[in-house]
């Protein structure tokens, strides 16, 4: 049942393309961004216990990184795709070192001040990031020689993006590392006395973590072929963080599926209200208060609630 | 070197701003176990209200400014404590996502009411004009926030180790079941130290609006500038706030002075060293 579900929303993917508008495909693209970009995030926030709210950091840099080197250096995508991502994972292993030094709410007010940190610097160093102005005129990679800037094309890069980000993250999560980390999550101690090194598992998480989210930061700025500073700042942060607590971070898909929801959330609220932060206050508060284990986990109890009572 | 002087005193009095929003951040977290991100938030209404106040009504003076608005900010807190947080006490997670969503609420509020552009406030009249001391000219204004820093942070000592009031909140902030078991009322006390915390950050806002203005995003400035000085000085300590509001004062003013660009990488350092070698922070005594 449930890998018919699965399947059923897997296969839906691949509609788009030949049922909808320019519009749907563009926005279903974002979702997907969107997805991978949560899916990252809730590595550390449900598998690992580490409710980081500086994510944006990761999308942001990597994102700022390919801006610069293609713009202004004139490096090829693929090059600066490379640097990128190198860079992204270089920051993330430093900023684990940091961050981990605490845990719980001092982690959280770690990342938090290090993805802020990084956000002044965006906005400041302006001669460098163009500051609010932003870095406009980028451009879309041509893998294979096939360009992207066409939605259908960009839609099928971001469809493959984001099923080969799932699968590794699932196979990540399946494996004997990822019960060794949400072991670490849960006993510590235990973990600690049958030789793991909670640590370095949560460190190496921290980092490949920190590597899908910048892999959606390049995806981030190949779609919108411009990046600001407001890529890097809590709300960012937040969004993702509320996609994967909307979703529920126990299960795997659904922070893919809370972060589809606050993203058409906002495409469509921002058509009637200018508001879209107060909107997205007020949503927290609901969420924590009305659903605090997601809507995924809500619903499939409900369903589950519903067959049980069938029989 | 008169150069040197002058952004001495403006790190001292940018310290003494970090003081009174981050103490009542600390003291939050250190009794309540939870990281108020909607300090910030706070602060920027704080200064906001003056910006209005002070324009509209004639002859009010800064300091019942910052008192009324100090009451305001905090009972606006106290609500919030009472309504949202109580209901989620065994959810710390939950807690801090809720005031996350609540500094979004407020600074988009204030966007709203308030609009786009920056609303100076005016510096009291009578601190306008400039203090000579020693053959240097200070900012009068600059002089008597530092003063008032360090009177709020004597008061607050006080508070906090000669009273009553003070002694159950210590009790609490060091073994929270063991105060209620001896029979101390500690979420009262939660919704007390709350109300206080967001008030004084509401004053800060108010007194650090000659300085800083009312500006959108001004939260998102204030809020990782006090998370930096109580994860330097120690959660829950008011002595780490304290030492490290100064400390922080200093670098932030010398690194924008002297190497604009870099003075947000310059913020890390401190931080950086301080949880290599002191993960609880200088003077902190309660894990993260």
């Amino acid at each position: 049942m449930k890998w018919i579900g699965a399947a059923l929303l897997g296969g839906s993917l691949l509609l788009p393309p030949f049922l909808a508008g320019d519009f749907y495909i563009n926005l279903a693209s974002q979702i997907l961004i969107a997805a991978i970009f949560a899916l990252s995030l809730n590595l550390l926030v449900g598998f690992g216990g580490m409710t980081s709210l500086g994510h944006a950091s990761y999308l942001g840099v990597a994102a700022y990184i390919s801006a610069l080197l293609t713009s202004r250096y004139g490096f090829g995508h693929g090059t600066a795709a490379l640097i990128a991502i190198s860079g992204t994972i270089a920051m993330a292993a430093f900023f684990g070192v940091i961050a981990l030094r605490a845990s719980g709410l001092g982690f959280l007010m770690i990342t938090l001040a290090l993805s802020q940190v990084l956000w002044g610097l965006a906005y400041r160093m302006s001669n460098v990031t163009n500051g609010d102005n932003g870095i406009t005129g980028l451009t879309r990679p041509a893998p294979f020689g096939i360009s992207l800037d066409n939605p259908v094309a960009f839609y099928w890069f971001s469809l493959i993006m984001a099923t080969v980000a799932f699968l590794m993250m699932m196979i990540f999560v399946s494996s004997a590392f990822g019960s060794s980390l949400k072991g670490a999550r849960d006993q510590p101690r235990r973990m600690a006395a049958l030789g793991f090194n909670p640590w370095l598992i949560r460190w190496i998480t921290f980092i490949y973590a920190g590597f899908w989210g910048g892999v959606s930061g390049l995806l981030y700025v190949y779609y919108h072929k411009y990046i600001h500073p407001s890529s890097l700042s809590i709300t960012s942060s937040a969004e993702a963080l509320l996609g994967v607590i909307a979703g529920g971070s126990g299960a795997l898909g659904g922070p893919a599926v809370g972060a589809a929801l606050v993203l058409l959330l906002k495409n469509y609220a921002s058509a009637y209200i200018e508001r879209w932060n107060m909107l997205l206050g007020l949503v927290f508060l609901f969420i924590v208060l009305v659903m605090p284990a997601g809507i995924v986990p809500g619903f499939s109890r409900l369903i589950a609630g519903r067959r049980g009572a069938q029989r | 070197m008169q150069f040197w002087i002058i952004q001495g005193l403006n790190s001292l009095s940018l310290g003494g701003l970090l003081f009174l929003l981050s103490s009542g951040f600390s003291l939050i977290f250190g009794l309540m176990r939870l990281a108020n991100l909607t300090h910030g938030a706070f602060f920027m209404l704080g200064t906001y209200l003056a910006a209005t106040a002070l324009r509209s009504i004639d002859g009010l003076n800064i300091w019942v400014t910052a008192l009324g608005a100090g009451a305001t900010v905090g009972a606006i807190g106290g609500l919030f404590e009472r309504l949202v947080l109580t209901r989620l006490k065994s959810n710390p997670l939950g807690q801090v996502l809720v005031t996350l969503g609540m500094s979004f609420i407020i600074s988009d509020a204030c966007l709203t009411i308030w609009g786009g552009d920056s609303i100076p406030v005016p510096t009291p009249q009578n601190l306008q004009a400039p203090t000579r001391l020693f053959g240097f000219v200070f900012p009068t204004y600059r002089l008597v926030l530092v003063g008032l820093a360090i009177v709020a942070a004597i008061l607050l000592y006080f508070l906090l180790e000669r009273t009553r009031l003070g002694a159950k909140i210590r009790a609490g902030v060091d073994d929270r079941q063991m105060a209620r078991a001896v029979g101390i009322p500690v979420s009262n006390l939660f919704t007390i130290v709350f109300c206080l915390g967001a008030g004084i950050a509401g004053a800060a806002g108010v007194l650090g609006g000659p300085i800083l203005s009312a500006y959108p995003g001004l939260d998102a400035d204030m809020l990782p500038l006090a998370l930096i000085v109580v994860i330097l000085g120690g959660i829950g300590s008011l002595l780490g706030a304290f030492v490290g509001s100064f400390i922080i004062g200093f670098i932030y003013t010398f690194g924008t002075a002297l190497f604009p660009e870099l003075a947000y990488i310059i913020l890390f350092l401190p931080m950086i060293i301080v949880i290599a070698f002191r993960p609880q922070g200088l003077f902190g005594r309660v894990g993260a």
